[in-house]
């Protein structure tokens, strides 16, 4: 058994010693690493809009898991911020991720790294609000429920849905 | 009688008039009146996240702005959302300079400048602030044998900013529930979103939310379900009819505010408590348990 393990000390050691050489060459001959800035209008339109960096986010998932939309949407809110991370915010806009969303702050409440999510989806809508596309409209409402519809309800549709 | 300053909102006015009534008559046996303020707008209904759009915080601060106007130092609301707008515009006008004097240059033609020095409670506050011992001392007819699921709803605990307890275990809905001798039962759901103003443009997702909650509450053994929200009463309320009709044997539940209850606790007949208004109505349930008398309305 000690002779096992004088082995081992043995081979790790060739091992260490081996990376070592070849980290150290391959740092001299590499050289720096090249960096593209990914950001674009689009991006700094919704950090402007929201005041939340969406760097920070290392995709735990939490927000996610606690959304109650989350069964009805195209992307999930941590792949949103990916997204949004990539600069991507066209390929979000063509989900119906922001739409969905209720505006409960269960993700802002609840993510580890104080992003908030609820702020941003806001953002995004907004920036397809701006565009000037509405997501509803008063005329697809059965007008029976429209009667009995408390006026928060309503009130609360048109300021989030509508621009 | 001491007095309350007290912002009402639009739908306390139309679809959720026994939440009102229900509550001036609680609140008149506890010694307190509601002083209804004589000028309100609507507060928005949803609070504004974006950062530039400051034309929308205009609402919620002006109606603050009456506040102080009518010498008030607080003001009390009964609709969660209403809460939830006017707490966190406060908390902005309080926190933000620059956003504060954008505000006020827009309000230059107001009298009064408003500073934030108003401060927002829920009914639930200020019944917590009573002291359990006074309404304790009111309750006439215990609700002993009742199983109450307490639903809170998002508005009333997040952000964290504007919550009135603990955000994600809160008991202070439980506290008042219990004085008046029900039981409260422990469900999963009951900080979880109703769907909010998803009913109009998404009804799937409300139907589901729905579902899920009076299911959740029934598992637990719950008899009725008790909010503080006009909105989630009328999405839990008026959904279940489609929940029933896409789930065959679903069971419908009543929802009723926490006030109607009190009401009922305190010895109020159908003038105070107003079971007539909800839509699923609790009357059948009650007069199972012998709170209510049969044949009398």
């Amino acid at each position: 058994m000690k002779s096992l393990t004088k082995r081992l000390d043995k081979e790790s050691k060739k091992l260490y010693t081996i990376k070592c050489f070849f980290y150290s060459e391959r740092s001299t001959i590499v050289g720096k690493i090249e960096t593209k800035d990914i950001r674009n209008a689009e991006t700094t339109k919704v950090i402007t809009l929201s005041l939340e960096n969406q760097y920070s986010c290392y995709q735990c998932g939490k927000c996610s898991a606690g959304c109650p939309s989350a069964p009805f949407m195209d992307l999930l809110p941590n792949q949103v911020m990916r997204l949004l991370q990539f600069g991507n915010v066209k390929r979000i806009l063509e989900t119906n991720t922001p739409f969905a969303c209720c505006s409960c702050f269960v993700c802002s409440s609840r993510c580890p790294k104080g992003i908030d999510v609820a702020a941003i989806m806001e953002s995004l809508r907004q920036v397809s609000l701006r565009a000037k596309k509405d997501d509803f409209e008063l005329k697809d409402v059965n007008p029976e429920e429209l009667e009995k519809a408390p006026p928060i309800l309503l009130v609360g549709t048109f300021r989030k849905l509508t621009s | 009688m001491e007095k309350v300053k007290y912002y009402p909102g639009c739908t306390i006015k139309t679809t959720a008039q026994h939440f009102e009534i229900s509550a001036i008559a609680v609140l008149g046996k506890l010694g307190i009146e509601l002083d209804e303020l004589k000028r309100w707008t609507c507060c928005g209904t949803v609070y504004s996240l974006t950062s530039d759009d400051i034309i929308h915080q205009l609402a919620p601060v002006r109606n603050l702005l009456r506040v102080k106007e009518e010498g008030g130092s607080e003001v009390v609301t009964l609709c969660s959302m209403c809460y939830n707008t006017l707490k966190r515009a406060n908390l902005l006008v309080k926190k933000d300079i620059e956003k504060k004097d954008k505000i006020k240059d827009f309000m230059y033609k107001e009298i009064v400048k408003y500073d934030g020095e108003v401060k927002v409670i829920h009914l639930l506050e200020l019944l917590k602030r009573i002291g359990f011992d006074r309404l304790k001392e009111q309750t006439k007819i215990s609700l002993s044998g009742l199983k109450i699921a307490t639903y809170y709803g998002c508005m009333l605990l997040r952000p964290e900013e504007a919550a009135i307890d603990d955000i994600e275990e809160p008991t202070i809905f439980e506290d008042v529930i219990n004085l008046t001798g029900a039981e409260t039962v422990k469900f999963p759901y009951k900080n979880e979103c109703c769907g909010s103003y998803q009913t109009l443009r998404r009804p799937d997702i409300v139907i589901e939310r729905t579902r899920t909650i009076v299911n959740s509450a029934r598992n637990a053994g719950a008899d009725l379900i008790a909010l503080s929200c006009p909105l989630c009463a009328y999405n839990l309320e008026a959904k279940q009819e489609d929940v029933a009709e896409k789930y065959f044997g679903f069971k419908k539940m009543p929802i009723v505010y926490f006030t109607q209850l009190l009401a009922l606790a305190f010895g109020y007949d159908e003038s105070g408590t107003r079971f007539d208004l909800n839509i699923v109505s609790p009357t059948e349930k009650m007069e199972e348990k012998g709170f209510l008398v049969k044949g009398k309305v």
